[in-house]
């Protein structure tokens, strides 16, 4: 078990916040949506391959968005190619997030001038969580990308907060009651 | 009674999507295939899912220096290549020459360039048909390819080092013995890749006699490169159209042979992209040996760029086939109509006529042995 | 092996001298300009003949004159027997722009002439699929010419910053 095994030594009992341990599980194996777009691409495969090796995070690429975890949206996004982007996030299932790897994708990259069918931003279409800058950032910028979202999902709260309008309702009803009484 | 099963099993055909996100790592292509059971009848691509608008860019830009960023991006596995071809164009156009160390430095560059796209190429082709290993060592040897370029240009990817009459700067100091070593380290690294995929039962059963291109449909269609190559039609525009100093260096031009299957089948294209690198290999060294030490590499870059008018067409052969660039000059700092022919637009406009009667899983390898780039298609 | 002044002498041989004609500028290469009717014609002839055998169409491209007001298609052969180059150029009016397509003589012809009408707007006449191949079906305008406007909204989305 590694670390843990050390920092028990008489039991193997940990007391611990069940959404501390499912914010853990979840980091710990994000799973990508294998969607190159352009050149941003070739870095990611670059990244998942023998030097920069993605695996060793417990990140893997998966074929499908339905098994994937994490979109990754690495090159320009076109007109064209746009609502299926948005189709394709639609797909995901939640907890699901969103890295956008590249300028392109950021915000319009080299083409926001005169280009007339490039989206300048995917935020334009779905919610992003993480922006990695770079044309094309180099490998280490995304898995420092992916540590910042890691960074994100541990503070990530799995139970539901209180519905603080419905709060507000009910303490004006309590609060008029009071003062017809 | 056989009356009854033969209408169960009638013909039913029907028609699916392929694209454009799926696992096979060449980008946005969407094909709709007409399908009887898993035989399919006919092919559609669907492109246009990239297009970024460079030839409208190559108008508006005020300089033609600051369109060589935007022909990086158009292939971007091959970036060196692409910037050459428009180079050479402008420089035609110009009529001038360039310092014979600048000649030396623009064709190792191109040629590490060639040597790193096949074996991207050959990389995922593997990956698409299963095999996962070699993916992983051609990458491992592309990443020191990439290392050079980085410690010259200072990008790993997407470049920027050719200017119009010569080069932004010069190569790094130990440029001349890091080239070296990895020409040292590659060739044997070549016999291992062979080991690995090309004699692979597995892999010949997968790609021989699938795909066939014959010679007279490719020409007609207008296949450059090793896809041309690959139908054994012996032409290569360093040979046989040559720019830059290529007319100096001994090599010699791959051509299928049929050696697996037919000819002109996957296996040809795959075994042309091999042999290929190992051709490169051989320009490098005798490039190396030939290049003066001294001269100034930024010294022919003129202060203003402007031709006469005219118009010009001029192509050169990178790793997917012939790039041509078609420009229009009108006497003003940018140009009036910038025209890239793209291979790959050209080489996926044949795809419907050799994949009639191919399986599902056959369109998978035939796409990656025509080795598209889906940035060139779309511009 | 020929130059395009010969090539354009052959061609003035067989095909009278109304219809063609060879222009050049200062620098670049030169081109024959042929009759818009008449480029099927020519282009069969050009690919066809034992001594010029043309079998490659390397390039095609639709250009927009905004000054003269017309349209015209670049073609650039090439034959790898007899290793020459030719550039055939057909200008139509911005009206009436159509030309004659040669998909039938070379196939590269198909999506290039597609992208053609896509991007300036030339009409290719008896052409298999006449569809834009770049931009969405749904596009309005043709962005490679000069006067070219974009549209603020796409399907909700805005092409602007």
């Amino acid at each position: 078990m590694g670390m843990l095994d050390k920092k028990y030594h008489d039991s193997n009992i940990i007391i611990v916040s069940l959404e501390k341990a499912l914010n853990w599980a979840r980091k710990n194996s994000l799973w990508y949506e294998q969607f190159g777009l352009a050149c941003c691409a070739i870095e990611m495969m670059a990244t998942a391959a023998s030097r920069y090796d993605f695996d060793r995070f417990g990140i893997i690429p998966r074929s499908s968005p339905r098994q994937a975890d994490v979109m990754i949206v690495a090159g320009t996004v076109t007109m064209k190619m746009a609502s299926r982007i948005k189709r394709l996030y639609e797909q995901m299932s939640e907890p699901r997030y969103v890295i956008s790897m590249g300028s392109c994708s950021n915000c319009g990259g080299p083409y926001w001038e005169h280009g007339y069918h490039v989206l300048k931003g995917v935020d334009k279409v779905i919610p992003v969580d993480v922006y990695v800058p770079g044309c094309p950032p180099r490998p280490e910028a995304l898995l420092e990308g992916f540590l910042k979202l890691q960074e994100i999902i541990t503070g990530e709260s799995v139970i539901k907060k209180k519905d603080e309008e419905l709060e507000a309702v009910k303490a004006e009803i309590i609060d008029s009651n009071k003062n017809e009484d | 009674m056989t009356d009854q099963i033969s209408n169960i099993a009638e013909k039913r055909e029907m028609t699916i999507n392929m694209g454009p996100q799926h696992p096979s790592t060449h980008g946005v292509l969407r094909l709709e295939l007409d399908l009887d059971g898993e035989v399919i009848k006919n092919t559609r691509p669907n492109i246009g899912y990239l297009h970024r608008c460079f030839e409208k860019y190559a108008e508006e830009m005020d300089d033609y220096s600051k369109v060589i960023p935007y022909t990086d991006r158009m292939d971007y596995v091959s970036a060196m290549n692409q910037e050459h071809g428009y180079v050479i164009a402008v420089e035609r156009m110009l009529e001038i020459e360039v310092p014979e160390r600048v000649e030396y430095i623009r064709v190792i560059m191109a040629e590490m360039q060639r040597i790193a796209s096949h074996l991207l190429g050959i990389g995922a082709f593997g990956l698409d048909l299963g095999a996962f290993t070699p993916f992983l060592y051609c990458f491992i040897e592309r990443e020191k390819i990439l290392d050079i370029f980085e410690k010259t240009s200072g990008a790993r990817l997407l470049y920027n080092y050719y200017a119009i009459g010569g080069m932004i700067k010069d190569v790094h100091p130990d440029f001349k013995k890091d080239t070296n070593e990895f020409v040292k380290t590659f060739r044997p690294k070549i016999k291992e890749l062979n080991d690995l995929l090309s004699g692979n039962k597995i892999f010949i059963k997968r790609t021989a006699n699938i795909g066939v291109l014959p010679e007279k449909v490719a020409l007609n269609y207008g296949a450059s490169g090793p896809v041309l190559r690959g139908s054994g039609v012996e032409w290569d525009l360093r040979k046989n159209d040559p720019y830059s100093i290529y007319d100096r260096f001994d090599f010699e031009i791959p051509i299928g042979k049929g050696e697996m299957g037919t000819l002109g089948d996957c296996w040809d294209r795959y075994i042309v992209r091999v042999r290929e690198m190992e051709q490169s290999l051989r320009i490098i060294e005798q490039a190396l040996e030939g290049m003066p030490d001294e001269g100034d590499v930024t010294e022919g870059i003129p202060k203003r760029i402007r031709p006469k008018e005219g118009e010009l067409y001029a192509r050169s052969e990178t790793p997917r086939g012939e790039l041509g660039y078609y420009i229009i000059s009108d006497k003003s700092a940018s140009p009036f109509r910038v025209k890239a022919r793209a291979p790959s637009f050209v080489h996926l406009g044949l795809l419907p006529a050799i994949s009639k009667g191919a399986l599902i899983a056959d369109m998978v390898a035939i796409v990656g042995s025509i080795d598209i780039v889906l940035g060139e298609v779309d511009r | 092996m020929k130059t395009p002044e010969e090539i354009f002498n052959y061609l003035t041989n067989q095909f009278g001298e109304e219809d063609l004609s060879f222009e050049s500028r200062d620098i670049g290469q030169p081109w024959i300009t042929v009759l818009a009717s008449k480029i099927r014609e020519v282009s069969k002839f050009l690919r066809d003949d034992s001594e010029l055998l043309f079998d490659t169409l390397m390039c095609l491209s639709g250009i927009h004159y905004p000054k003269e007001e017309e349209l015209g298609v670049a073609y650039h052969l090439h034959s790898t027997k007899l290793t020459h180059n030719i550039a055939l150029k057909v200008r139509v009016p911005e009206s009436k722009p159509n030309v004659p397509s040669v998909e039938s003589i070379w196939k590269t012809a198909n999506w290039h002439e597609r992208e053609a009408w896509d991007m300036v707007g030339v009409v290719f006449d008896d052409h298999p699929n006449h569809k834009r191949i770049l931009l969405p079906d749904d596009w309005e305008g043709h962005p490679l010419r000069k006067d070219y406007v974009q549209q603020e909204f796409y399907q909700g989305m805005p092409t602007g910053e």
